[in-house]
């Protein structure tokens, strides 16, 4: 069994960093993406695919026995790109072709277009669903993947996101993991004012999952809980850990700035973004 | 009223969704990869054969066609072959964008099967009729859309659908239809229009129950010595352009027929390819801008216009103008 190169401590703030620059230099060549978002997610993915949680092999990325790693919110897909290329699946280069006509390199995720895109997102609450019927794949197989989904906030608003919590239950989905990017805004406004998801951890709970809490930017919380996650599958129940965030981490200008949602960084924001993240250790 | 009756057509003695039942459940026997996700009306649907006789490879997602949609989109990325099964008209109006995103867009493969299409489920009314799904899955465009018309058509369309590459509709049908070919020796091929009635003076142009009322048009229309073609269009996609355009250019006129919207239906695909390689007079039968209400099915054709009358009354109109 391979698991994802394993980083210590260090190693896995200093991906992270990297991951956040790529991400700054893919949607400021592209002039446009949704960075913001990709960067309240950061440390959610790096421990995943760099913190020695999901199983993949990027020289056979459909390999049959990978886990599935699938980012619902769509929007944060050159997070998804980035990840994937510090992984080994394809060339860093790539990156840089976000957006491009012509390039697989898309606006949002289309499954299969790049190696180790799992699924089609971008209109958004689809993803747990998609884990879900993945799951249930493995038991009919007889496979021991474990099922990753990464959930926006703003779209737990969408019903369909709350169908498959239903199903998922119901299914006694033990090996899926959702991770939700509580970054509390969305598009058009702070969540709380816009449509009020609180008390959020109370609806993962009252439709039969356990639920963990972490600070979404701490490394040292997010690894142990998607560990533990794994751990929990005998309960078989499914499993949610919300992941506390702040929308634009890491630049100061765009943190908790609803209004960069869906926006590149003009060439002076850039340059300021790039020195503040190069300067975090 | 009996469909196939003028044509001397022999009426199976079930529905056409039994006959996807059946249809599915040996497609199931036969093939392990095979998964059914049901929207809580396999016994509607007779998708249930397949929970009886294979419970683990059976999901009832329960009464949430968007989660329905994404589960089976994910069995299928797991390496199974999903058939997603539910009324036309739920699946393909509340589930749309998962369709187009997970199924469409991924280009998965994968087969969603809508039952109930049509006017004919009769009594239930407009809420589950499903009479805009050709439409719809038009505008999705990976999708393969077939719509057999006779029980050996329906057991081919099932059996070829996992050999298909990308997704798949199958329209089927609450009312028995007759037997248009036999049941061991169907010419099923998707993609590829079948004649089965020739005649020179025009082309009777049916999909689904349409085929056999265009046999029972063209049997009225000999009797007044004009020789109909019918071309069984079981596929709306891939059309048969080769088959279209010829019927176009032996035998001059064209009348569609078909139990869905004339807007976006079978009809508007054929009359593109009509005039882009040989146009010719054609008539439309189907529905015109209308949600139909609860009723008899028979009741409700005849209301409509969607009966072999009416086929034969715009074959009369269509050679008219085919002779000015």
């Amino acid at each position: 069994m391979q698991t994802s190169p394993l980083l210590d401590h260090e190693g896995l703030v200093e991906k992270a960093k990297q991951l956040r620059l790529d991400i700054l230099e893919m949607t400021t060549k592209a002039g446009s993406g949704h960075p913001s978002s990709s960067w309240s997610s950061t440390e959610i993915v790096t421990a995943l695919y760099f913190g020695g949680v999901l199983r993949y092999r990027p020289d056979q990325p459909w390999w049959p026995d990978r886990d599935r790693f699938i980012m619902s919110k769509g929007h944060a897909a050159p997070l998804l790109y980035a990840a994937l290329a510090h992984a080994g699946y394809f060339d860093r280069d790539q990156l840089m072709t976000l957006r491009e006509a012509g390039s697989p390199v898309q606006g949002h995720p289309i499954q299969g277009m790049m190696p180790g895109v799992e699924a089609t997102t971008g209109s958004l609450g689809q993803g747990l669903s998609l884990g879900l019927g993945h799951l249930l794949g493995a038991r009919l197989a007889g496979k021991d993947y474990h099922v990753y989904v990464l959930l926006g906030d703003g779209e737990c608003e969408a019903g369909q996101i709350w169908e498959a919590a239903m199903a998922a239950a119901h299914y006694q989905a033990g090996k899926l993991i959702g991770i939700l990017d509580y970054n509390k805004f969305q598009e058009t406004g702070p969540i709380s004012r816009e449509i009020a998801l609180e008390p959020l951890a109370e609806k993962w709970r009252s439709f039969g999952w356990k639920v963990h809490e972490v600070n979404g930017h701490d490394l040292k919380e997010i690894l142990p809980a998607l560990k533990l996650a794994r751990q929990l599958e005998a309960t078989r129940q499914p499993q949610m850990i919300i992941a506390h965030t702040i929308k634009g981490k890491g630049v100061s200008f765009v943190e908790e700035d609803f209004t960069f949602h869906g926006k590149a960084l003009n060439a002076e924001q850039a340059q300021q973004a790039r020195e503040e993240l190069n300067a975090t250790r | 009223m009996q469909l196939g009756k003028k044509a001397g057509l022999e009426l199976c003695d079930l529905p056409l969704r039994n006959i996807f039942g059946e249809a599915l459940l040996a497609l199931a026997e036969e093939n392990p990869k095979v998964v059914v996700l049901d929207g809580d009306l396999g016994n509607s649907t007779k998708a249930e054969h397949v929970r009886k006789a294979y419970p683990d490879r059976f999901f009832n997602i329960g009464i949430a066609e968007s989660n329905l949609v994404g589960v089976g989109a994910g069995l299928a990325g797991a390496g199974f072959y999903p058939f997603i099964v539910s009324f036309s008209s739920f699946l393909l109006c509340n589930a749309y964008d998962q369709i187009r995103l997970a199924v469409a867009m991924s280009d998965i493969n994968a087969t969603i099967v809508g039952s109930h299409g049509g006017i004919t489920l009769g009594k239930d009314g407009p809420t589950q009729m499903g009479i805009e799904d050709l439409a719809l899955t038009g505008g999705l465009p990976t999708f393969t859309i077939i719509v057999p018309g006779d029980p050996a058509s329906m057991h081919a369309a099932v059996k070829a659908a996992p050999g298909i590459q990308g997704p798949v509709f199958i329209r089927s049908s609450r009312i028995p239809m007759p037997y248009i070919y036999p049941m061991d020796d169907c010419p099923f091929e998707v993609g590829k229009a079948n004649i089965v009635r020739e005649g020179a003076d025009l082309t009777i142009i049916g999909t689904g129950m349409m085929v056999s009322a265009g046999l029972d048009a063209a049997a009225m229309l000999a009797e007044q010595g004009i020789e109909a073609r019918v071309l069984d269009l079981h596929t709306i996609r891939p059309l048969d352009v080769g088959a279209i355009a010829a019927s176009a250019r032996e035998t001059g006129a064209i009348v569609c027929a078909e139990e869905h919207l004339l807007q976006g239906g079978m009809g508007s695909n054929v009359a593109r390819i009509v005039a882009e390689s040989h146009p010719v007079p054609m008539r439309f039968v189907g529905l015109k801008d209308v949600y139909v209400e609860s009723g008899d099915p028979w009741d409700l054709l005849k209301k409509y216009n969607l009966t072999a009358e009416d086929i034969a009354a715009a074959g009369e109109e269509v050679l008219s103008q085919k002779r000015e």
